[in-house]
């Protein structure tokens, strides 16, 4: 199995490389491929490799951005255009408060002593582990009875950053212990404050832990669904919950919905092209560290 | 610790988030703990549902749907957390060598673990379907009899399982090849000039130092396999039968389907108190590994 460098590399062990990686890959690629597909093609029993991709899907899925009127579309349907905007609103507006108010927490966890910072640390840590599903049932009461939020995009931006502040917290804190103290000691000395040092020093130096905790809880908020699907109402729906709903019909137009799984699917590949470094680095601080 | 902070600073720069967390996470917990006591559904106030006492667990206890989605939620998780270890650490043993490329083949397999659940459970649906599906028109295409995929209980177990091996194997691939990395060298290269072989090095040199950060990785994975919930719905939502309706889909449909919200609550209360049972072993093993790290420490610095 593992043969020494020396000794050089065995084919057995680049095929074995090529299956790996079309078993990871082939998946996604599939679904790529059905997007640009018509039913028809989907469906023939002798569908092969080759075909003439269109893009007619991504047009049915998208017709309310359009600024033309594709002829193979008899009448728009807004939903899935809506559910993409409020994905994006929910989903960017959560990572940055989160980002905001977690690494303030993570600093003060790291950098003070005071009195509750142990019951604090350990409460973060513990309700990291709570899933969606436990939070299901109160979420949905306490919106809709005592907040009156249910529905609102105010509402699934707050549980959101609840969810993974623990998250974003527990990791910045690995980050922020590498930055050398001297320097805010100088920062100090040269007479900033407490808050002033945190923004002008500390934070400049942990962006690459700023950018793993980003993509992890934009990842996070873009590909929830339960508590989305309980929460929003028509107007505030995003991806999944629209994606899920279009399932249960009985007749599933395949084309289209491999398009909008596709589009939703998109952010996480490209940040993770982007940024795979960051996110391996934020991974393993927040699994093995923890 | 910087010293000369006025007292009040670190509340300043903790007050927001546990605010947040307080209102958003520690009281909706406090108050599933209060609905599980209840007869509520989704038309009442909670202030108007009737108190039942323990009624919804013992109800719990004598029902036979949730027993059984219990076993399915447990054997999931067993099963799953075993197959993901062996294929992820086995993929990291394979692969823990000086390759071009190795960033981006890295790259390429955390991708399965970054798309949304909800999509997975789409291309596997579409995968698994019993005409257009692609298991099924290889297997027909190799003149093989096709498979009931989802349609059959076993099948559909299996089947489920799959799919979360696909997109999780790859978490416990990047975390055992961290861990392979970070070992130290000087212990590998003694086991060389010693004479060891592969097999060896593997089975009495690496494995035995990966083993505490291997043991947290199962449980933080075990942990997140009482989680999954959105590929399951999207690929059979529970069925055939209740043969993959797990808990947490149990819950949902409770809360949604029946209506139940205090039923469904107390059933929330036992999925999180054996979760919070995992946590606190995972916390506990950590902390005895600190401890066991720190006294290495102290008696190097005494040698």
């Amino acid at each position: 199995m593992t043969a020494p460098a020396a000794r050089g590399p065995n084919p057995a062990f680049y095929a074995l490389l090529v299956a790996l990686i079309f078993m990871a890959l082939g998946p996604i690629v599939l679904m790529v491929a059905n997007s640009f597909k018509l039913n028809v093609q989907i469906t023939s029993p002798t569908a092969g490799l080759l075909f003439t991709p269109t893009i007619q899907n991504y047009e049915t899925a998208l017709c309310n951005f359009l600024p033309y009127e594709p002829e193979h579309i008899r009448r728009c349907d807004k939903t899935f255009g809506r559910a993409l905007v409020n994905s994006l609103t929910i989903s960017l507006i959560s990572t940055a408060i989160t980002l905001i108010v977690g690494c303030m927490a993570a600093y003060a966890l790291v950098r003070f002593r005071f009195m509750g910072r142990g019951v604090t640390s350990l409460t973060t840590l513990m309700v990291r582990m709570v899933p969606p599903a436990v939070l299901l049932v109160p979420v949905f009461g306490i919106w809709t009875f005592q907040f009156g939020i249910d529905g609102t995009t105010f509402g699934i931006i707050l549980i959101y950053v609840a969810m993974n502040l623990p998250f974003v917290i527990w990791i910045l804190q690995s980050f922020i212990v590498q930055v050398p103290i001297q320097l805010e000691e100088a920062a100090r000395m040269d007479g900033a404050g407490p808050f002033r040092t945190f923004f002008l020093v500390v934070l400049p130096l942990i962006k690459p832990g700023l950018a793993a905790a980003a993509i992890f809880t934009f990842r996070i908020a873009w590909n929830e669904f339960l508590l989305a699907n309980a929460l929003a109402d028509r107007a505030t729906r995003t991806v999944p919950v629209t994606i899920v709903n279009s399932l249960t019909e009985y007749d599933i137009d395949w084309g289209v919905i491999m398009a909008t799984g596709t589009l939703l699917a998109i952010p996480p590949i490209l940040f993770t092209l982007v940024a795979s470094r960051q996110i391996i680095t934020g991974m393993t601080a927040g699994a093995v560290k923890g | 610790m910087l010293a000369n902070a006025n007292r009040l600073t670190p509340y300043l720069f903790l007050a927001p988030a546990v605010a947040v967390m307080a209102i958003a996470l520690l009281y909706p917990i406090g108050y599933m703990v209060w609905a599980s006591f209840l007869d509520w559904n989704p038309s009442q106030r909670i202030g108007e549902a009737e108190f039942v006492g323990l009624r919804n667990y013992a109800n719990l206890l004598a029902d036979a749907a949730f027993r059984e989605s219990f076993w399915v939620t447990i054997r999931f998780a067993a099963i799953v957390v075993t197959v993901e270890m062996v294929l992820g650490v086995g993929l990291a043993l394979l692969l823990d060598r000086e390759l071009r490329g190795m960033t981006l083949l890295r790259t390429v397999f955390i991708l399965p673990m970054m798309i949304a659940p909800i999509v997975v459970g789409l291309i596997w649906r579409y995968m698994y379907h019993p005409t257009v599906g692609t298991f099924n028109k290889v297997l027909d295409g190799l003149g093989l009899p096709t498979a009931p995929w989802l349609s059959d209980g076993d099948w559909a177990f299996a089947s489920v399982v799959i799919a979360d091996i696909w997109q999780w194997t790859p978490f416990i691939f990047i975390l055992s090849l961290a861990a392979l990395q970070s070992l130290p060298r000087s212990a590998m290269e003694a086991a060389r000039i010693d004479g060891a072989n592969g097999w060896q090095m593997i089975w009495h040199i690496k494995l035995p130092l990966m083993l505490p950060v291997l043991i947290v990785t199962a449980l933080l994975r075990l942990i997140d396999a009482f989680k999954v919930l959105e590929v399951i719905l999207v690929l059979t939502n529970g069925g055939p039968g209740l043969s993959t309706e797990i808990l947490a889909l149990r819950i949902s449909r409770t809360a949604s389907e029946f209506r139940e919200l205090g039923y469904a609550a107390a059933m929330s209360n036992l999925l999180l108190i054996l979760l919070l049972i995992l946590t606190i072993l995972m916390f506990g093993y950590t902390k005895l590994q600190e401890v066991r790290a720190a006294r290495l420490v102290a008696a190097k610095e005494i040698a």
